[in-house]
């Protein structure tokens, strides 16, 4: 409904107003006259005539904005015949517009969350750990954007659509990432976030059936989640994919992102990086236990991401899945190769797994330094309790009396 | 709504390129120019001299200064320009990546205000 607002006024901030205005009026008139036939059309209508009304009162909008708007009035009878696409095509136009390329991409998050997702600007503030005051402003900078430059509130057409599409999944793939694996804080998982990237996932492939990117997210945001109940301790610990519970994951979650996987894979000429990764992630939850784990097929698949996204985070991935198939010496050459090329110091992930590498390998001193480093450039709490840990039991070895005898 | 579609290339690059070439994009300029005109979208156009030939004036505390140069040295030069009008950014965006410019420089589409009537 929102959507559609945005769509007949021209100005979020308009349309907010105007919902609200709505519902307080349905609240005081429904439960005396019934509700109407068509619900929505009528908040819909009441609302545009609430903003009408205050548009009308202000002199600034009368000349530009009151004609445009008496040409639509024919727009709400034929709302009246409302049906699912009407308004699911405004939801398309309002997710396009929150992720146009003319916004930075904190832009397009944000607005994404605070606008289709419906999050309040407090909660989008909370899942970024930005304070309220700097999130609202620059949500204000965002809708001024659109105003200033004329973004429009419009699907992109055929030929850009395409290319359009990669913008939104990068923004549901952004919120997903955060929730999934948090940058800073106490909590691994932000439940809500990765709620609301699914939900967004679900709601463009409505939309936008049969496509395989959307289909290939998805799958990707579904079989990771699936696993979630286990991810942590009840202490709110990190739990490594191999000693996870395999019993707390759900199966629904499970079936429905294999299926949209399959699916992905099998549209030709549109080879998702999203369907690869969720390939890789269906064949983690397709193993009964850690050992049964198929690495070789998993280092084939991150051979074909490698080609498609040859980014730090894929090779280190991939080097990690090698060191399951070839052993951690050759994982080693490949990451120190990675970090030779000086893309990435910063990376903690990259830290620990050496880390663990070189643990396995026997070099414990080194071992330990890789660990250190990987603790100085995390900020997640239970990440840092885990790391802290490793050291502590790498102290354990190198300290602990030599075995006599 | 009316853009500014300011044209930016590394000078040097474009000095560089052979007669051929440059007649070439001279052509492809015209072909674009024409192309605006008929659709309607064109307002104004101008090829800027090189930015050897700028100067800059400020005036502080109630003096004009006079300096050699561009307002400040940057990697690409602003080299010309286009004044348009677009239904929106999304068309607006769609003619500066027509511009032959846009295949080796940059091309800043800024929104202009509606003038005060």
């Amino acid at each position: 409904m929102l959507a559609t607002l945005i769509r007949l006024l021209g100005d979020f901030d308009l349309a907010e107003e105007a919902q609200q205005e709505a519902f307080a009026a349905a609240l005081e008139q429904w439960p005396l006259h019934g509700v109407p036939a068509n619900p929505r059309a009528w908040l819909i209508g009441t609302g545009r005539n609430k903003a009408i009304d205050r548009i009308r009162r202000d002199i600034l909008f009368r000349t530009k904005i009151a004609g445009e708007l008496g040409a639509s009035e024919a727009g709400v009878e034929a709302l009246d015949a409302a049906d699912e696409e009407i308004f699911g095509d405004d939801r398309l136009r309002l997710i396009f517009t929150c992720c146009h390329p003319a916004l930075n991409q904190e832009a397009q998050i944000a607005l994404t969350l605070r606008e289709v997702c419906g999050l309040s600007t407090q909660a989008v503030a909370r899942a970024f750990l930005t304070g309220e005051e700097t999130m609202a402003q620059r949500l204000v900078r965002a809708k001024k954007k659109i105003r200033d430059a004329g973004i429009p509130y419009e699907t992109p057409e055929p030929g850009v659509l395409e290319h359009r599409i990669e913008g939104v999944l990068a923004v549901v793939y952004g919120v997903f990432t955060e929730g999934y694996a948090a940058t800073v804080g106490t909590q691994l998982i932000d439940v809500e976030l990765c709620e609301e990237a699914i939900r967004l996932g679900r709601l463009l492939d409505t939309l936008l059936p049969d496509h395989a990117g959307v289909m290939g997210l998805l799958a990707l945001m579904l079989l990771h989640d699936a696993r979630r109940a286990s991810r942590t301790s009840d202490s709110g610990d990190v739990v490594l994919l191999e000693n996870q519970d395999r019993a707390q994951w759900n199966r629904n979650e499970i079936s429905e992102g294999l299926a949209l996987v399959d699916r992905s894979l099998s549209i030709r000429g549109q080879l998702s990086a999203y369907a690869v990764q969720a390939a890789i992630a269906a064949l983690h939850v397709r193993a009964e236990d850690s050992g049964a784990t198929d690495w070789p097929q998993i280092v084939g698949l991150y051979e074909v991401l490698l080609r498609l996204q040859p980014t730090p985070v894929v090779e280190l991935n991939h080097a990690v899945a090698v060191s399951m198939v070839d052993g951690p010496a050759r994982a080693l050459d490949l990451i120190d190769s990675l970090t030779a090329r000086g893309r990435v110091t910063q990376y903690h992930l990259l830290h620990a797994a050496r880390g663990r590498l070189l643990q396995k390998l026997g070099r414990m001193n080194e071992a330990r330094e890789a660990y250190r480093s990987a603790l100085s450039t995390t900020m997640l709490e239970p990440e840092r309790r885990f790391l802290a840990a490793r050291i502590a039991s790498i102290q354990g070895i190198c300290e602990a009396p030599p075995v006599s005898g | 709504m009316n853009y500014l579609l300011l044209i930016y290339a590394n000078e040097a690059e474009i000095t560089g390129l052979s007669e051929t070439a440059l007649q070439k994009v001279v052509a492809e300029y015209a072909d674009f120019t024409k192309s605006i005109v008929q659709s309607g979208n064109f307002k104004a156009a101008d090829r800027l001299k090189a930015v050897s030939s700028a100067s800059t004036v400020r005036v502080r505390n109630g003096k004009i200064a006079i300096t050699d140069g561009p307002f400040a040295e940057t990697r690409e030069q602003l080299g010309g320009y286009y004044l348009i009008e677009a239904k929106n950014l999304d068309e607006a965006t769609a003619i500066a990546a027509r511009i032959p410019g846009a295949r080796f420089g940059s091309i800043e589409v800024r929104p202009v205000w509606l003038p005060m009537t």
